[in-house]
């Protein structure tokens, strides 16, 4: 691990600026920050280091959608604010999975957050595990004719030419199609 | 009247919209909101979304779907560049130094129960012939009880003796023929060990002992030739299973000048050795392997490479020991990438790696005692 970044707790405005910036090392630097402390508290509540890449990261998404959507208000130190995120969600997880012995143990002050927060947040994971699905079952070339359109915002021009369509019609008729398609396989989820 | 004419309008251009092929439409939404219509395209958008309820339906059903999907490509992209981040940390040591250290009484307890309990034990006996000796049970029953306690105990040793007897006569297999010898270890209690490719790759049939001479018959599982890594399965009757696994496979690479020990059955000999990490990469800078400064003899192929904290890092191979001197092991790192490829129709349940060493601050006899009963012969027949 580079020893700069180690040793460096970046300041909580300079992530929050970093991150509306889509500055990569603002997000390294807060990554690697504070994962030891929500390592500690997984494995010590019955939890393995992969637990805690998953609720750590899911912590991460939750505060870095909230910042960019503007509606992020620094009430407190942003460490309290990941621990009490990521506190919230493995008591869910620990439920769920029945490993809840009614008590855990903590690391850091925390405070109670919002459910509804996270609900939002869990609805939205269940529509992308829907679209990340969908895509799988749709098949080549239509995936990537999709991705490259829709995801990577390439040119109908630039798809033409990658998979050598004659026209931009072709092209176009085709890219209808397999949006067709994968508008069938998102809904027939439902 | 005018607000006659402007209904036939509508109608029309409705009726255009369901002549419209679908593609067409979608074009037409996707103009829409992408702002690439003229203004007079527009009204007539707007006023066939008044009109047509289904329409209207169809374009909040585009701009939802057109929305998420984008979403959903910024959230793979975001969480590509944290798993980026995650890779650079080094979680296991992290892990060991974060785990929530027991007190020293607990610490004393969990590395010396079993000296504290034999002398517990040794004072109680003590004790008690002490007073006895001295006259001071005149309470029969108590006597009798202890009386009846090592009758009893003497039953279970002699059912005991018996049993093991059993086993060392069921223990004679179609023996002891076999053309050559490697090692593997246990990777699981439910019986799959590791052991490298070249040991097994022309076998007819596979038998792998314990280090209390009982065999059991194995079958390849699964291989990967370019890392000379095998997994075998354990498939005998008699098997029982193993107790958890005392090592951690590691993922990460091991320092220069680490202090690392293998167990293995070179010339058909239990054999315990020591010694450090040399270099990072084999031979001519191979980076598939470690040398060691172990010395590594035919036979331990496959043996198991640990440090001192019970970390598996290795399997020792011997198949280029005939560079002078130079002995080689591959990275633990191949041998879990193998353990993933396992592909899932091969295999009743899940692999359960062992995720926790219990041999950190062991000394050598111990962790020898340890690693023994998870390290095999492998014994190849029909070559």
């Amino acid at each position: 691990m580079n020893k700069e970044l180690k040793d460096s707790t970046p300041t909580d405005s300079e992530v929050i600026l970093g991150i509306l910036n889509n500055s990569e090392t603002a997000l390294k630097k807060l990554y690697v920050a504070y994962f030891p402390m929500i390592l500690q508290l997984i494995i010590n509540n019955s939890g393995d280091e992969d637990d805690a890449k998953d609720i750590y990261q899911e912590a991460i998404i939750v505060l870095y959608n909230k910042v960019k959507a503007g509606d992020f208000e620094l009430s407190s130190k942003l460490k309290t604010y990941i621990y009490s995120v990521c506190r919230r969600l493995w008591l869910k997880r620990l439920n769920q999975i029945n490993r809840y012995g009614g008590d855990i143990k903590d690391f850091q002050e925390f405070l109670p957050v919002e459910e509804d927060e996270s609900e939002r947040q869990a609805d939205r994971d269940i529509q992308f595990k829907k679209m990340e699905s969908a895509l799988q079952l749709l098949g080549e070339p239509c995936k990537t004719i999709m991705e490259d359109f829709y995801i990577h915002n390439r040119s109908m021009q630039e798809i033409c030419e990658r998979f050598g369509y004659t026209n931009a019609d072709n092209a176009k008729t085709q890219k209808y199609k397999c949006l067709q398609r994968l508008k069938k396989l998102f809904f027939q989820q439902q | 009247m005018p607000a006659k004419t402007e209904e036939i309008v509508f109608s029309a251009a409705v009726k255009d919209g369901y002549k419209m092929s679908e593609n067409q439409l979608l074009e037409k939404i996707e103009r829409y909101h992408n702002g690439e219509m003229s203004a007079a395209e527009r009204k007539e958008f707007e006023a066939m979304r008044k009109a047509d309820a289904g329409f209207d339906a169809k374009v909040m059903e585009h701009q939802f779907f057109a929305g998420l999907l984008k979403q959903y490509s910024e959230r793979v992209e975001l969480e590509n560049r944290l798993n980026a981040i995650h890779e650079e940390i080094d979680v296991h040591n992290l892990k060991e130094s974060l785990m929530a250290h027991p007190s020293w009484v607990v610490r004393l307890w969990r590395n010396h129960h079993s000296k504290i309990s034999v002398a517990a034990s040794v004072t109680i006996l003590a004790a008690l012939s002490i007073l006895y000796v001295a006259g001071k049970f005149d309470n029969k029953t108590n006597i009798e009880a202890l009386k009846n306690k090592v009758e009893q105990l003497d039953k279970s040793n002699a059912k005991l003796s018996r049993s093991i007897r059993d086993i060392k006569s069921q223990n004679i297999k179609p023996d002891d023929h076999y053309s050559s010898t490697g090692t593997g270890f246990a990777l699981t209690s439910e019986g799959l060990i590791a052991t490298n490719y070249h040991v097994v790759r022309d076998a007819d049939s596979v038998y792998v002992q314990n280090a209390e001479g009982k065999s059991f018959k194995a079958t390849l599982l699964y291989y990967e030739p370019q890392y000379d890594i095998a997994i075998l399965k354990i498939v005998d009757k008699s098997f029982e299973g193993l107790g958890t696994i005392p090592y951690v496979i590691r993922r990460a690479e091991t320092s220069l000048g680490e202090q690392l020990f293998t167990f293995g059955y070179p010339d058909r000999t239990a054999t315990f050795n020591k010694g450090y990490l040399s270099a990072q990469t084999g031979y001519h800078g191979d980076s598939l392997n470690y040398r060691i400064g172990i010395p590594i003899l035919p036979g331990n192929s496959g043996s198991p490479l640990l440090d001192s904290k019970g970390n598996l890092v290795g399997v020792a191979t011997a198949k280029q020991a005939q560079f002078e001197g130079a002995h080689y092991a591959i990275k633990s790192k191949y041998l879990l990438d193998a353990i993933n490829n396992i592909p899932e129709d091969s295999l009743t349940q899940k692999i359960a790696l062992s995720k926790k060493s219990s041999m950190a601050g062991l000394n050598d006899v111990d962790k020898v005692e340890k690693v023994k009963k998870f390290t095999f012969m492998v014994k190849i027949y029909g070559q």
